[in-house]
């Protein structure tokens, strides 16, 4: 499947991709509006410091822990292999956070649920924002044959 | 000392309305202009450490950052502007040589835009790129004299060798050392994907870089740095670089700061030693000097690849090209007072040397008064704008153009003239790795593999509306050319008319 | 205002018509035939230039170069005389005959001389005879005020005048004339008074041209050719493509072909494709006289000792058909100009783009009129 791929060689450490992420997932239409004055909460984490640094997100497994674990059958593969989430069924229990080996499960801002990068295809972008708003190609959506 | 504080030619200006406080600024900046303030929790900016270099306004994702010219002034006076005045600021309190980098940037006339190109009308028929074929194919060297056959009557394939180009358009010289490593790799990819040549500059060949020989024209300046037998048989020809638009008459200097692991490695000198190329080349004192050097070069390539001398344009430069044309060079690159540099004192860069325009024109016609144009192909650089400055360009003469500033723009360069700081933003004039690394060569190769293409087709279309589907047959065909607000001494050394003749 | 060819460094572009007709067995034929071909064609001309070039027409004087030469004065003619003598053995003069006609009017004096260089002179230029002869009428035509000599070469003569070529032909009493190669020039400039000399055919040597086109390489080729020592002043593309013709052919000894590969180059993508040795051939021809590449649309007849060479800018953006009955060739700008003397043809064709197509005298022929 297609996946979003961080290149550490590239990595500027800028964190835009964070910002990116949070402004796609927020609905509104003004970066602005939707982030001034508001501590991010992006699916999205740059690791690292100014010398190495990488962004992580959901793998989107192939043997998903955080699928196998959920006990409200929130969490699922659909048919393009994108672990996505309902947030409907989501009871906030936090196991996929404890069981995800990348960190890439997070609370959602009012902790009632979890949220997931879903490759921004239940958002209005339709394509990963952050890789569209990477400065340097360090991050890239494509299919690597295994 | 406080008497020699001089306020900040640009300021930065946040839109405090759009500011979502994303630090990126913060992190992007080497020069270190912006600031989080804890206390007040919002963003600041020092402008005096501000280079004007507009990575922050480019990566800001609101859009909230611009930089202007500052309104604050000395005195208003045409003769002291605030540039005399601040100069001289400086050197009274360091006593030291002002550095500046890139073309020259002052008011001089810019001769490219005093030209104008015709188009067909009625007696003869425009030609659509589109529909018909349009070529742009270059090929650089030495024509041969005279048709040779063989017994049965066969022509003998006697041309001296030469370098093919996709169109008449090579990145000009730029070392490793001055500019990155990925700078470099940028070049090298776009120039082999475009079917034309990048230059090493006097810098020597990274190893990584051997297999886009093909795509290489590898330089021999007064240094030698880097300079072996493999480096000189790596490329498809040799430049001797005899001097440099932006800095006639004077060497290189890169700082031991810069000699550092690879570029250490590629210019063959110990790590921490300034790298210093001489004002001359110390072999070479007169033109028979120069031919010496030709020869050798071309001994150790047997006779394989052409060679090519690089010129500064100055005053007697027909006399010189003359000369060269004589020493068994194939081709003359001749590099106008606009040309780029990553270092050079300011004084020599804004005032030695003639423009490209005009030192083209004098040096075509004179080799052409001496029977002697087809002996060398001329190449000309030193602020190579745009499609129209190399159809221009063509037309008065040129085989070839260089481009170099316009190649490190497409790579990311927004003229900020501080290279001689190496703390580029945008990766390119710079040796530190974090910087290094923002220039991904993989956009940094398509963006200049789209500038060439873009140039080139607008080549084409100029082209076709002459009437004219060969570059071969626009070249020198200065009668395609007019003037506009020249005087009849401009166009007689142009060799072109004036509009309305 | 109107300049007259060359003059103020004024260019003077010019569309036309062009006729040619060749006995490949050496027939002569009468000057007849190519007034009526090229009077079919006349719209194609706007009465501002006409001209003729026969070959084989003067078998009485076949090993001398016969000079035409315009005078504006007797003067000049004195002048250019006194030249003459200098420099070669004067075997005959005489006027050119000519018939007064209202269409034709203010003509110079035309004068025709069957000359030898003289062989001192010759032995001291150190010059092979034929450039002795260019160098010679250079001189007249570029340093002898009111002096021009339009037509130089040896059996062959060029008639021109100002005018519609049909009247040009009358007034030249071109009925009086027979040759195995005629060619015709119907010419529509653009800015000029009307100058004598800039009527075509232009001539060098036995080369002649006429050409039906604007050159859009003019410049590069004229500023490319300048430096073999020729001196572009009547500023047309006939004069250079003349030029260029004497250095491909007598000074680099290319052959027909190789010349058309020259200045109607194929395709850089179509040379790639060719198989070899022809594409490295052309390769090189292509790359050794890059400046001599010829663009825009063009059509012309060359005319030479025994042949006639026709050829088209390699987009074919003239148009030009070539007629053949029996040992007949004609070639002209419209169908029309060939049926007009020929309804009957073999065959009739509209060469390619580039592709020339030569006309030589059978082996026999060729040894008749040298």
């Amino acid at each position: 499947m297609k996946r979003v791929y961080a290149k550490e060689e590239w990595c500027l450490g800028c964190h835009l991709c964070e910002y990116q992420c949070a402004f796609a997932n927020s609905g509104l239409k003004n970066m602005v509006y939707a982030l001034k004055g508001k501590k991010i909460n992006p699916r999205i984490q740059v690791e690292g410091d100014n010398k190495i640094s990488l962004a992580v997100q959901c793998r989107h497994c192939d043997e998903p822990l955080c699928v196998y674990g959920c006990i409200s059958g929130a969490l699922s593969k659909d048919e393009n292999g994108t672990v996505v989430i309902d947030t409907e069924k989501c009871v906030g229990c936090f196991t996929c956070i404890l069981s995800c080996p990348y960190g890439a499960i997070m609370p959602s801002d009012d902790h009632k649920a979890v949220q997931k990068c879903q490759l921004c295809l239940n958002n209005s972008v339709g394509e990963p924002a952050c890789v569209k708003g990477c400065p340097n190609r360090a991050l890239v959506y494509e299919e690597i044959p295994d | 000392m406080v008497r020699d504080y001089l306020y900040p030619e640009y300021e930065v200006v946040r839109d405090r309305d759009k500011c979502i406080a994303c630090r990126v600024c913060e992190r992007q900046c080497a020069n270190e202009v912006h600031r989080y303030d804890e206390e007040l929790e919002k963003m600041t900016a020092d402008s005096s450490k501000c280079v004007n270099c507009h990575r922050c306004v480019c990566l800001c994702p609101t859009h909230a950052l611009k930089i202007v010219k500052s309104d604050h002034t000395f005195k208003v006076n045409a003769n002291w502007t605030n540039e005399a005045i601040s100069d001289v600021i400086r050197q009274a309190g360091t006593g030291a040589t002002l550095l500046a980098s890139m073309g020259n940037p002052q008011e001089y006339p810019v001769y490219w835009d005093k030209m104008l190109i015709n188009a067909s009308q009625v007696t003869n028929p425009s030609i659509d790129p589109l529909r018909e074929p349009m070529e742009t194919r270059t090929y650089l060297g030495k024509k041969p004299h005279k048709i040779e056959r063989d017994k049965k009557g066969d022509i003998v394939p006697n041309t001296p060798p030469r370098i093919e180009l996709s169109t008449p358009i090579m990145f000009s010289a730029m070392s490793y050392g001055s500019i990155s490593y990925n700078a470099h790799a940028s070049l090298a990819r776009a120039a082999q994907e475009l079917g034309i040549l990048y230059n090493t500059g006097e810098g020597g060949l990274h190893k990584d870089f051997y297999k886009y020989g093909p795509n290489t024209i590898v330089q021999v300046a007064s240094g030698r740095f880097g300079v072996y037998e493999d480096y000189l048989n790596a490329g498809a020809a040799i430049e001797i670089k005899m001097g440099q638009g932006a800095k006639p008459g004077i060497g290189g200097h890169l700082p031991g700061a810069k000699i550092v692991g690879d570029i250490s490695r590629t210019r063959m000198i110990p790590e921490g030693t300034d790298a210093i190329s001489p004002a001359p080349h110390h072999d070479i004192y007169s033109i028979e000097d120069l031919r010496q050097l030709v020869f050798s070069l071309k001994e150790a390539c047997d006779y394989k690849k052409p060679v090519i001398v690089k010129i500064a344009a100055v005053h007697n430069v027909a006399a010189i090209a003359s000369g060269i044309a004589r020493s068994g060079a194939d081709i003359i690159a001749i590099d106008g007072y606009r040309g780029g540099t990553g270092a050079a004192p300011k004084r020599i860069r804004d005032n030695v040397g003639i423009p490209i325009e005009l030192a083209l024109a004098s040096v075509d016609q004179r080799l052409r008064d001496e029977g002697i144009r087809g002996d060398v192909s001329v190449v000309v650089g030193g602020s190579i704008r745009n499609s129209a400055d190399i159809v221009k360009a063509i037309a008065l003469g040129a085989d070839a153009v260089y481009i170099a500033t316009s190649a490190l723009l497409a790579l990311g360069c927004h003229l900020c003239r501080s290279c001689q700081a190496g703390k580029c933003n945008w990766g390119i004039a710079t040796q530190v790795p974090e910087l290094v690394r923002r220039l991904n060569p993989d956009d940094g190769a398509e963006r200049l593999v789209n500038l060439v293409n873009a140039w080139t087709h607008e080549i084409k279309e100029m082209m076709g509306g002459m009437g004219i589907n060969s570059i071969e047959a626009l070249r020198g065909n200065r009668l395609m050319l007019r003037g506009i607000g020249l005087n009849e001494k401009e166009l007689e050394i142009l060799g072109i008319k004036h509009a309305g003749e | 205002m109107l300049y007259k060819e060359g003059e103020n460094g004024n260019r003077i572009p010019s569309g036309c018509a062009i006729s040619g007709i060749f006995s490949k067995s050496g027939k002569r034929i009468n000057g007849e035939d190519i007034i009526k071909s090229i009077s079919v064609m006349h719209d194609r001309s706007n009465g501002l230039g006409g001209g003729f070039a026969g070959y084989g027409i003067y078998p009485e004087y076949k090993r001398q170069y016969a000079f035409h030469v315009f005078y504006d004065s007797n003067d000049a003619k004195e002048v250019c005389e006194r030249y003459l003598d200098r420099h070669f053995d004067v075997i005959n003069l005489s006027k050119i005959p000519i018939t007064r006609i209202p269409e034709i009017k203010d003509e110079p004096l035309i004068w025709r001389y069957f000359v030898d260089p003289l062989p001192t002179k010759l032995a001291a230029s150190q010059l092979d005879e034929k450039e002795y002869v260019v160098r010679c009428v250079n001189k007249i035509n570029t340093q002898l005020d009111g002096c021009y000599v339009f037509s130089c070469g040896k059996n062959m003569g060029v008639f021109k005048a100002v005018g519609y070529p049909e009247d040009v032909g009358r007034f030249y009493r071109l009925n009086e004339y027979e040759g195995y190669c005629w060619t015709a020039h119907g010419r529509y400039p653009t800015n000029t008074p009307g100058w004598w000399g800039g009527a075509h055919p232009f001539a060098m040597l036995d080369y002649s041209i006429v050409h039906n086109g604007e050159i859009s390489s003019y410049d590069a080729n004229r500023r490319f050719i300048e430096m073999y020592g020729y001196k572009c002043s009547l500023l047309t593309d006939t004069e250079v493509i003349t030029y260029i013709t004497d250095y491909l052919l007598r000074k680099q000894g290319l052959t027909l072909e190789e010349m058309a590969s020259v200045v109607a180059a194929p395709f850089w993508s179509t040379i790639e494709h060719m198989e070899e040795p022809k594409r490295s051939r052309l390769l090189y021809l292509r790359n050794t006289f890059a400046s001599l590449l010829i663009t825009g649309p063009f059509s012309i007849l060359l005319g030479f000792t025994g042949g006639m060479m026709a050829l088209n800018d390699r987009l074919k953006l003239r148009s030009m058909v070539v007629g053949e009955k029996s040992d007949m060739v004609y070639i002209a700008s419209e169908e029309c100009a060939i049926r007009v003397v020929q309804p009957d043809l073999d065959k009739i064709w509209a060469p390619r783009g580039g592709e020339p197509v030569i006309v030589k005298l059978n082996e026999e022929a060729m040894g008749g009129i040298m």
